[in-house]
């Protein structure tokens, strides 16, 4: 637990020491959303109907670049070796990594709630009810996509190979995340959130335990 | 070298089983296909649309066989470190991809004149097209890294990580309403279908099992060459010669 902390803290370090890029990407998140509308054109009952999906698609794009970046100090000096020498499990890095990783998206998904709010016309009924949302698929990108990234990273063509592993596989949260956040911007007369924030909590309870356990052999072969 | 993968090169001789394999799995296939075309009856609703399961079924059962074992190769890889089971991972998530995308295919085949559409966004469907995505990721994830050892553990995570979303495939008929039919089991299928369905399901198992064992050859030989020590350069062994340069 204590080297948990120890290495989420130096992981919340580096995130506040490059808040510049996090603020280039919460643009790229909003440019993101602003496009979108264009594909629908300037109809505001269809804007308001597939706001959630757009918002959905705008933070899964940016979390792309959010995650390729999660390992590029590592990479660079090879911090990474010089990480895997400390006495501290592999593991514990992980889930510092990927506990950052979800809180910087969660926190860019958040931001993103005004940007469509005022961009589509939606009213929200129930604001931390999304948040809510917001959190569990931010961690359900973020697990598969912090493995994906310490891949990625010492691959070629990265840039390529990182949405090409990750897209597939988050799928199902994307999808429970989107139909989440419908109902709870929309309203739920028929009662279906409780599935479908069940559905992202087993994905997210999956891919933690799962990538934890072999997060290992990623960094250590 | 102690590695298996080095001690049976020698051993290997011209793979006559996987290519009597593939001929027994086309003459089962050709049969099991003639039995259904033409010897079994028309189905009730779908008229002679239907045929199509005959093949479609069975290439079903088959892809996600392969992609089953491509998962055991990368379990056997990551608890053995056995680099024979990294060739037949290769070999397991190759085929799996192409009986997937020929799932794919048959299925779009049998939903235009069925349903009316090529392809439909029903959950079964669309879960059979995102695993075909994810495997061909790990493909590309294979071509993208040459460092063997980096390539063979993250492949096997990968194949580690897509699989959860297998059981999300075959079960997804339940847990989602869908438009597609039920899974086909002895008790929804007639029994004048079993033969065909079954004769075809064993030629595609059996042109799997071929086609698998010379793909795991062909990524054996290659590990072996990625693997060997390098050969001394020429003229290296004069630099040491004692009284060399004088």
């Amino acid at each position: 637990m204590r080297q948990l902390i120890a290495a989420l803290r130096k992981e919340m370090l580096l995130q506040w020491r490059t808040r510049a890029q996090i603020l280039a990407i919460f643009v790229f998140g909003a440019t993101s959303l602003l496009l979108f509308s264009f594909a629908v054109g300037p109809n505001s009952t269809a804007l308001r109907l597939h706001a959630a999906g757009f918002l959905w698609l705008a933070l899964l794009l940016s979390s792309t670049l959010a995650l390729a970046e999660s390992f590029q100090l590592e990479t660079e000096q090879k911090g990474l070796e010089g990480l895997l020498l400390l006495p501290a499990s592999a593991r514990a890095m992980y889930y510092a990594k990927a506990i950052a990783n979800a809180f910087q998206l969660s926190i860019l998904g958040i931001a993103l709630v005004p940007v469509m709010v005022v961009l589509y016309d939606v009213s929200i009924e129930n604001l931390f009810g999304v948040f809510g949302v917001i959190v569990l698929g931010a961690a359900g990108l973020s697990a598969p996509g912090t493995i994906y990234s310490a891949m990625a990273s010492q691959a070629r063509a990265k840039q390529t190979l990182l949405p090409l592993l990750l897209f597939p596989l988050v799928v199902p949260v994307l999808l429970a995340s989107v139909k989440a956040t419908s109902l709870l911007i929309a309203g739920d007369p028929m009662g279906q959130l409780k599935s479908w924030v069940t559905l992202v909590t087993s994905f997210d309870l999956i891919y933690w335990s799962l990538c934890g356990l072999v997060f290992g052999r990623v960094v250590e072969d | 070298m102690s590695d298996p993968l080095f001690d049976n090169a020698a051993s290997e001789g011209r793979p006559v089983v996987a290519w009597v394999l593939i001929g027994l799995g086309i003459a089962t296939l050709l049969f099991g296909s003639y039995v259904g075309l033409f010897v079994a009856p028309q189905e009730k609703f779908m008229g002679e649309v239907y045929r199509i399961l005959f093949v479609h079924v069975p290439t079903a059962w088959n892809a996600l066989l392969a992609l089953t074992f491509a998962f055991g190769c990368a379990l056997m890889f990551l608890f053995r470190g056995d680099w024979r089971w990294d060739a037949r991972l290769e070999a397991g998530i190759e085929i799996g991809v192409v009986l997937s995308f020929l799932l794919c295919c048959q299925g779009a085949i049998w939903a235009k004149p069925t349903w009316g559409v090529w392809w439909d966004w029903d959950p079964r469907l669309t879960t059979t097209a995102v695993l075909l995505a994810a495997f061909l990721g790990i493909l590309a994830l294979r071509r993208f890294v040459d460092d063997p050892v980096k390539r063979a553990t993250w492949s096997s995570v990968a194949t580690v990580i897509a699989y959860v979303d297998v059981p999300i495939v075959y079960f997804s008929v339940k847990w989602w309403n869908s438009l597609h039919q039920m899974q086909s089991t002895p008790n929804t299928v007639s029994s004048a279908f079993h033969l065909p369905l079954r004769v075809n399901a064993i030629g595609i198992l059996l042109l799997l099992i071929g086609v698998i064992t010379l793909r795991t050859r062909i990524a054996k030989m290659r590990l072996r060459e990625e693997l060997a020590p390098p050969e001394p350069a020429a003229g290296s062994a004069m630099e040491y010669a004692p009284g060399a340069g004088r």
